[in-house]
């Protein structure tokens, strides 16, 4: 597959000018982003994310840098052509009331629509397409204000696709959704990214399934700049271990994801069932006790279905039925 | 456009047409209907005192109306949504204050500098007061748009906005307590606002600066439609959104100063009416609330010019009150209907 560096950026300085002179949020970030990709931007609370998504979209003029959008410098382009180039979805709600979701679908066709802003022919296919790409086309005559926050941010990329634009950035798509609506735009995102060679750039504060679904990292850290790479790639560079570092959150490398990591108070080994032996670590882990099946510790588990049996070091067994009275023996006798 | 919009459109524009006949047909003096006819189309009439009162008070007073209740709605929904606050209004950005105060300056501080009281100025004194409500509502106007070129905040600027109407109307309270009790109460009378005062050839003036600014106010409809995903959104769809803002803003205000400095202020229709044409029409697309708010706005205006004109209460009723008595149930009905068509679905 083809891929193109669509955007590029070279020693660029963000941040904003404030009344004490020019707050700089971020420097010295050289990087290139490409088509056909889904890139997810990571970063604490504070980072400059949303600050770098300004800055990409033209809405923050950079303090220091370049950004070429297309190989043409951000800068040079005139509003009405950028608007052709760049779509967004923002985090700003819109208190939209009485607009059905096609209409605002078809205010992505804004950018060439003429005068008095009506649909062509051609604008209403390209909504309707828009529309099925995302899957809502049982919510074209509803109006905005009766969706939930979910069906809204598809609309919103609905709206993105119809204004035909070969990147979109969006910032924090998958903030106040649940899990399966959060996993289901992402996956939405990627697979136009692939399909249709889109530049998908979004912020997220879903490390687990950005770690799964996103092509490439911006790893955004207060002081430390940006950190680019593939997740597998950072993963095993420890960059993804660093990045997040804090007591109770451990990487795992195996996997390459996050796993929280509690102080363990003991140790168990594990015998039995392999699926058995998986679920008791993950239970025992809860309760503070380190399980692994190739350890030696004072207590065993020997792991079965529907049968689970513990043999302390003096020999005595107690057996359980379930992992939930076996965890109940286990922490009452701690 | 789609069929019901067209058959809304056409039905408000019949209403249109009804209640300006009626407005030329009822008053203290009862005229029959055939006459009233004749009077309208330059015939014969019976009586030479029924065409003077259809030709030179009836017919300015109901083109008046019909002219100045299009113009506040207009404005009316453009403030709204450039506010993106549904309780923005025409008065809100202190335009209609500006014009207070400028009228205020006039006629109170004529009489202690001039000597003479304009009440009794009779001619020369209207012009004098429409010339300065304009220049006071342009005065304010201009303030407003330098402020909205420094505040990026759409809340912020409608803050200030109120805030200068306060002010303003401070200094009207001031003028007031200085002056001769004879130009207060004139004063107070322009206050109440009426269809009523604009007589003869002012009507051709306003009406006709009417005429140039409202079709000017459609061009915004596009911009208005990409105002209302708000700033993010509508700049990323290419629109400069500052300009805009400052455009939707002095149309806006420019309506209401003229309608202000003819009519007096005139509340509640410029609030009211687009409220009443999105819950009728169902639709936040420009396309259809502008011609609805502009179409709605005089049908209303006139509605209103009647009911302060019924016999028994001619030139008792301040067509404020009117307007204010008619306008609240409507809008609360339409959106209490709303609501509950809302939490039904």
């Amino acid at each position: 597959m083809k891929r193109d560096n669509t955007i590029q950026i070279v020693d660029l300085s963000i941040g904003y000018p404030g009344k004490h002179g020019v707050k700089t949020v971020a420097e010295g970030i050289t990087d290139t982003i490409r088509s056909g990709e889904l890139t997810c931007l990571l970063g604490e609370n504070g980072a400059g994310k949303s600050t770098l998504l300004r800055t990409l979209s033209g809405f923050l003029p950079p303090l220091f840098g370049e950004v070429a959008i297309l190989g043409k410098p951000l800068r040079t382009y005139r509003e009405k052509d950028l608007a052709t180039v760049i779509s967004v979805v923002l985090t700003e709600k819109n208190n939209l009331q009485n607009m059905t979701v096609t209409e605002l679908v078809g205010m992505g066709r804004s950018p060439y629509t003429g005068f008095w802003g009506r649909l062509s022919a051609e604008d209403r296919h390209k909504v309707g397409e828009a529309i099925d790409m995302v899957g809502i086309a049982a919510l074209g005559d509803r109006l905005v204000q009766t969706l939930s926050d979910g069906e809204r941010q598809k609309v919103m990329i609905a709206k993105a696709l119809a204004q035909e634009t070969p990147i979109i950035f969006l910032d924090e798509p998958t903030a106040f959704l649940d899990y399966p609506s959060k996993v289901e735009i992402l996956h939405l995102l990627h697979r136009l990214s692939r399909d249709m060679q889109k530049t998908v750039f979004l912020s997220t504060h879903d490390l687990e399934l950005a770690l799964q679904i996103a092509d490439q990292l911006w790893l955004m850290a207060k002081g430390r700049g940006v950190t680019v790479g593939s997740p597998e790639d950072l993963a095993l560079d420890g960059t993804l271990d660093a990045f997040f570092n804090r007591p109770g959150v451990a990487f795992e490398k195996q996997t390459g994801l996050y796993r929280i990591e509690p102080d363990y108070r003991g140790t168990v080994r594990l015998e039995g069932d392999p699926v058995c032996c998986a679920m008791v670590q993950k239970a025992l882990r809860r309760s503070g006790l380190r399980a692994e099946r190739d350890i030696e510790a004072d207590r065993t588990v020997i792991a079965a279905p529907h049968a689970y049996i513990l043999r302390e070091s003096d020999g005595t067994t107690h057996r359980a039925e379930s992992i939930a009275v076996l965890l109940e023996h286990i922490t009452d006798h701690l | 456009m789609k069929r019901p919009v067209a058959v809304g459109m056409i039905l408000l524009g019949g209403s249109i047409l009804l209640l300006f006949f009626l407005n030329l047909l009822l008053g203290s003096v009862t005229i029959p209907a055939g006459q009233v006819w004749k009077a309208l189309w330059g015939g014969e009439v019976d009586n030479a005192i029924w065409q003077n009162i259809v030709l030179k008070s009836r017919f300015p007073q109901a083109l008046t109306a019909l002219v100045a209740g299009a113009g506040l709605s207009v404005a009316g929904l453009q403030m709204q949504t450039v506010f993106r606050n549904p309780l923005a209004g025409p008065s809100v950005l202190g335009v209609s204050s500006g014009a207070s105060l400028g009228v205020a300056f006039v006629v109170l501080l004529s009489g202690r500098l001039g000597g003479v009281a304009l009440s009794r100025l009779g001619y020369m004194g209207e012009i004098a007061m429409t010339v300065s409500a304009i220049i006071g509502a342009m005065a304010i106007m201009l303030l407003i748009v330098w402020v909205a070129q420094k505040v990026r905040g759409n809340v912020t600027l409608l803050i200030i906005g109120v805030m200068i109407g306060y002010v303003a109307t401070a200094i009207i309270g001031v003028l007031k307590f200085f002056s001769a009790e004879e130009d207060v109460r004139a004063y107070v009378v322009w206050g109440l606002g009426s269809f009523a005062r604009v007589s003869g050839g002012q009507v051709m003036t306003f009406v006709v600066i009417m005429a140039i600014l409202l079709p000017l106010s459609f061009l915004l409809v596009k911009t208005l439609n990409l105002l209302l995903l708000g700033d993010g959104y509508a700049r990323n769809l290419g629109l400069n959104v500052r300009r805009a803002r400052i455009g939707v803003i002095t149309c806006a205000g420019v309506l209401v100063a003229i309608v202000t400095a003819y009519c007096g202020p005139i509340s509640f229709l410029g609030l009211a009416v687009p409220h009443l044409c999105r819950g009728i029409f169902r639709t936040s697309d420009h396309r259809v609330l502008m011609p609805a708010s502009l179409l709605a706005g005089a049908s209303l205006a006139l509605l209103c010019n009647l009911i302060a004109r019924m016999p028994g209460f001619e030139g008792a009723l301040p067509v404020n009150s009117v307007t204010a008595l008619i306008g609240a149930p409507v809008v609360a009905v339409v959106l209490f209907k709303h609501r509950k068509e809302d939490t039904g679905e």
